[in-house]
């Protein structure tokens, strides 16, 4: 890729003011607390998110206690179990996953990375994060509501959600609708920051086709949510009115346990459609960022290119834009008409394409690298690995008709858990593990991340790769228990105490990553400003960590694409985006 | 590293070829179904293989050693573009059946029998046409302690129904079957594995799927759609006997006027009709 310079070397006069007195904070409140740099609120959205996520890994404990011993904790009945798995759901879909990769990576990565001093509004970004973090207290508040939280499964179809026979319809789903308006709410007030950042607050050379992976993942993954997320808040806003004000949007005529209920003419399916139009989006709201970053992890740390970057590019615009047309995939067996089926099926396994491209192109970025094994190297390759076969299940489940013996049984618990669960988990442990020595100055310790790799990585694949059998089986998602079904055989029971015990044992591991994170904050070895040699611009700021406003007095000026690694004549093994093509020796 | 990956793809493909967990034997005429599945599997475990041992070749042969440089070269569009087609081909190779037997899954074959499979929490009944041959009009505003499914007292077609309620459902082999699903209260889903197929049951609507028992036997039908607390108990039984046996046994089943021959209520379901006629 020829990179030719961008007006002449050094700041642009007058781009920017001088230094204003009133900018930076004063106190350490404002600072620290209500802060308005995107660096802290990313670690405040982190640190939130990461501790609701910890409160899902208890639940799915808890999943894995009744589902390996059943019987043996008289404390988990029917109604526990389903209210655990909801919550375990929802709150490692939204409340952890979208909130860590836009909220969190967003916020730290896309200002330092296209060379901004901050988002473009700071104040409505702060606001973000508390209106996220009262969200996540609301949800919260329902473990105490009376009648504890909401059993409806994550997806809350109605009209259960909402009647008598569901665990949690007094309190529970109220304050699950509540938080969820609340939590969509705040983050649109962050997403319309991230996108406007990156489309005006660009360093001058930044082009959009100079931008990290990480950074089109994310803008790409923040439009889709701004997008997606309008479907649910008003599918939310419906039932919150069918479940406190009697409408009927999604309720038809109910006779619920020899009683007629004052609802009538509704629709269920309505519901299923908004909730789908937003809940497939929402695969790829995660899984973009995770593209993005796992893109530039293995680029970095194999000191190559990445392969075939401007594909790279179009596959995550395509695969954004065809994420919108394939929900009903979710709903084949839904009662909607079956002609659907043929739509959605062609889509979905199109989606296939651009994405078997971004695998074959990280593949090719190994191929003749210098690939270092460092932590988030591995957790990258490891990344591949999950997602590659997450993704092909999903071609089982893309495909109308394999997906109706298998819809609502393990083999689907199995494959999202593979694609959306492990794969993007793999890729936050990684980029934590990455950029930690830029946002604290200290290195992860590396033992006790190898540690936690190994055991979460190979854990994780035999805990979920088996589980595709039982679902092949016929054993169903969603039940309390599976005794008395004559076509389970009785291994399955050993196969299911096996995956608890690894699922114990990979949840463990995660114990590790938390110490490291505390441990390495104070005893860590010292890093520098740039430990990994990478070319982007968060590695290039004056100070580690940056200071409010990232780049010190002058912003910086990009020269050249991201990934300059191993440029032929060049001295090191690394260009820098802001390393002028002249004093580069012989320039690609 | 690079072993432990050789590891995953070899033990993924061991444990696909030696594991006691597979489908249930097929009782249905959707083996297409399982066709289709295997066709899927093949090209998606030759994929999964492949890329996993050329990660694994990878990370082996060009792991950093002293005065290692990785090469520069940013794109091939020859090799993009040879990826992209062959992928392409790969899974036009898996949804080419798939929506040819689709197109079968939609079709139902005009010859089928219509049974009426109805959902409540949490358990299932059954409808079943009587010597007339087809299932009278029925809807949820019906529904009372005398007439359990909601069946219109006044079309003369539901009189001669057969009401399965708490029984096992019996289906005659061979013949094709149109299940007619319905709900009173919330979305179920009836699913006997052996069958494959499946749909959910939509209160307020009525959705269908369509299968020919191929096999003699008692299968488990579960609800596959979760429904409220007691979703996992939610079971019923199907039935599938040689058409001689299924004669005599549908001989002794009770039919709607069993079920509606108490005194007059005539008013209260004229009332109903009226307000049905309104919605509609």
């Amino acid at each position: 890729m020829v990179d030719t310079p961008i007006g002449a070397a050094g700041p642009f006069p007058g781009s920017e003011p001088d230094e204003v007195e009133l900018y930076h904070p004063h106190s350490w409140l404002t600072r620290y607390v209500f802060s308005q740099d995107a660096k802290i609120i990313a670690i405040q959205y982190s640190g939130t998110a990461l501790a609701i996520g910890f409160v899902a890994l208890v639940l799915s404990w808890l999943i894995r206690l009744q589902l390996g011993f059943p019987g043996l904790f008289p404390s988990i009945g029917p109604s526990e179990y389903y209210q655990i798995i909801t919550m375990h759901g929802m709150i490692m879909v939204v409340y952890l996953l979208t909130a860590v990769f836009l909220g969190g990576f967003g916020n730290y990565l896309i200002p330092l990375m296209i060379g901004a001093r901050d988002m473009v509004f700071p104040y409505v970004n702060m606001l973000s994060y508390w209106v996220y973090l009262l969200a996540v207290l609301v949800l919260v508040a329902s473990f105490f509501a009376p009648g504890g939280p909401t059993g409806a499964g994550w997806t809350l179809y109605p009209p259960q959600a909402i009647l008598s026979g569901t665990p949690g319809h007094e309190w529970g789903i109220v304050l699950m609708l509540a938080s969820l308006i609340l939590f969509i709410i705040g983050f649109t007030m962050g997403g319309v920051n991230y996108v406007v950042t990156v489309l005006q607050a660009r360093a001058p050379g930044m082009t959009l086709m100079r931008m990290p992976l990480t950074i089109w993942g994310i803008f790409t993954a923040t439009v889709l949510a701004l997008l997606a997320f309008p479907a649910l808040f008003v599918g939310a806003v419906m039932m919150l009115l069918d479940r406190l004000f009697g409408t009927s949007f999604f309720m038809p005529m109910i006779i619920e346990a020899g009683q007629r209920l004052h609802y009538g003419g509704g629709t269920p399916i309505l519901f299923q459609h908004l909730f789908w139009f937003f809940g497939h989006p929402e695969v790829y709201i995660v899984a973009l960022p995770a593209f993005g970053i796992v893109s530039d992890l293995i680029s970095t740390h194999a000191r190559k290119n990445i392969f075939g970057y401007r594909m790279m590019v179009w596959a995550i615009i395509a695969i954004g834009g065809l994420s919108f047309v394939v929900w009903a995939h979710h709903m084949y067996v839904s009662g909607m008409n079956p002609y659907f089926g043929f739509f959605f099926a062609t889509t979905t396994l199109i989606i296939a394409v651009p994405t078997a491209i971004k695998v074959y192109n990280w593949v090719l970025t190994l191929w003749r690298g210098d690939i270092h094994l460092t932590v988030p190297m591995l957790f990258a390759i490891a990344f591949i690995v999950t997602f590659l076969n997450g993704g092909l299940t999903g071609l089982f489940l893309g495909n109308v008709v394999v997906d109706v013996p298998l819809s609502d049984t393990l083999f689907v618990v199995a494959h999202f858990h593979m694609v959306m669960g492990v794969a993007p988990i793999l890729v936050i442990f990684g980029g934590i593990y990455h950029w930690y020595p830029k946002v604290t100055g200290r290195m992860l310790d590396e033992r006790l991340g190898l540690l936690h790799f190994w055991v979460t990585f190979l854990g994780a694949y035999l805990v979920f790769f088996p589980m595709h059998y039982l679902g092949l089986l016929g054993v169903p998602r969603r039940y309390f228990e599976i005794t008395g079904l004559g076509f389970i055989p009785a291994s399955a029971a050993s196969l299911n105490a096996f995956i608890s015990v690894v699922a114990f044992v990979v949840g463990a591991a995660q114990v590790v990553f938390v110490a490291n994170l505390i441990r390495s904050l104070r005893h860590g070895v010292p890093a520098g400003g740039n430990p990994w040699h990478a070319t982007t611009l968060e590695w290039q700021t004056p100070d580690t960590p940056p200071r409010h406003g990232n780049w010190g007095a002058r912003l910086p000026v990009v020269y050249r694409w991201p990934y300059d690694y191993s440029v032929p004549g060049a001295a090191e093994d690394f260009l820098p985006q802001n390393q002028p093509v002249h004093a580069a020796g012989a320039a690609p | 590293m690079a072993l432990i990956l050789v590891l995953i793809a070899l033990g993924s493909v061991a444990f696909h070829l030696l594991s006691p967990w597979w489908w249930t034997p097929i009782a249905s005429n959707w083996g297409y179904i399982d066709t289709t599945l295997i066709i899927t599997f093949w090209i998606t475990g030759a994929v999964f293989t492949v890329l996993v041992l050329f990660v694994a070749y990878c990370v082996a042969r060009f792991r950093h050693r002293p005065g290692q440089k990785a090469s520069y070269e940013p794109e091939s569009r020859r090799l993009e573009g040879w990826l992209t087609a062959v992928t392409a081909v790969g899974v036009a190779a898996m949804l080419a059946p798939g929506l040819a037997v689709w197109a079968q899954f939609v079709r139902v074959p005009a010859n089928a029998a219509e049974v009426e499979i109805v959902a409540q929490q949490w358990r299932w009944s059954y409808r079943l046409p009587g010597a007339d041959g087809r299932l009278g009009a029925a809807a949820t505003e019906f529904v009372s302690d005398e007439n359990p499914l909601g069946l219109d007292p006044h079309d003369p077609a539901s009189k001669d129904d057969v009401i399965l309620d708490g029984d096992d459902l019996h289906l005659p082999l061979g013949r094709p079957v149109k299940a007619l699903l319905r709900s009173f209260d919330v979305v179920h889903d009836f699913y006997v594995p052996e069958f494959r197929a499946k749909m959910d049951v939509i209160p307020g609507m009525v959705t269908y799927f369509w299968f020919t028992p191929t096999r003699s036997g008692t299968f488990e039908a579960i609800c596959n759609e979760v429904c409220g607390v007691n979703h996992y108990a939610m079971r019923g039984r199907v039935v599938v006997e040689p058409e001689p046996q299924y004669r005599s046994w549908l001989d002794q089943q009770k039919t709607f006027s069993n079920f509606a021959a108490r005194p007059e209520r005539a008013p209260r379901d004229a009332a109903l009709r009226r307000r049905v006629a309104d919605d509609r």
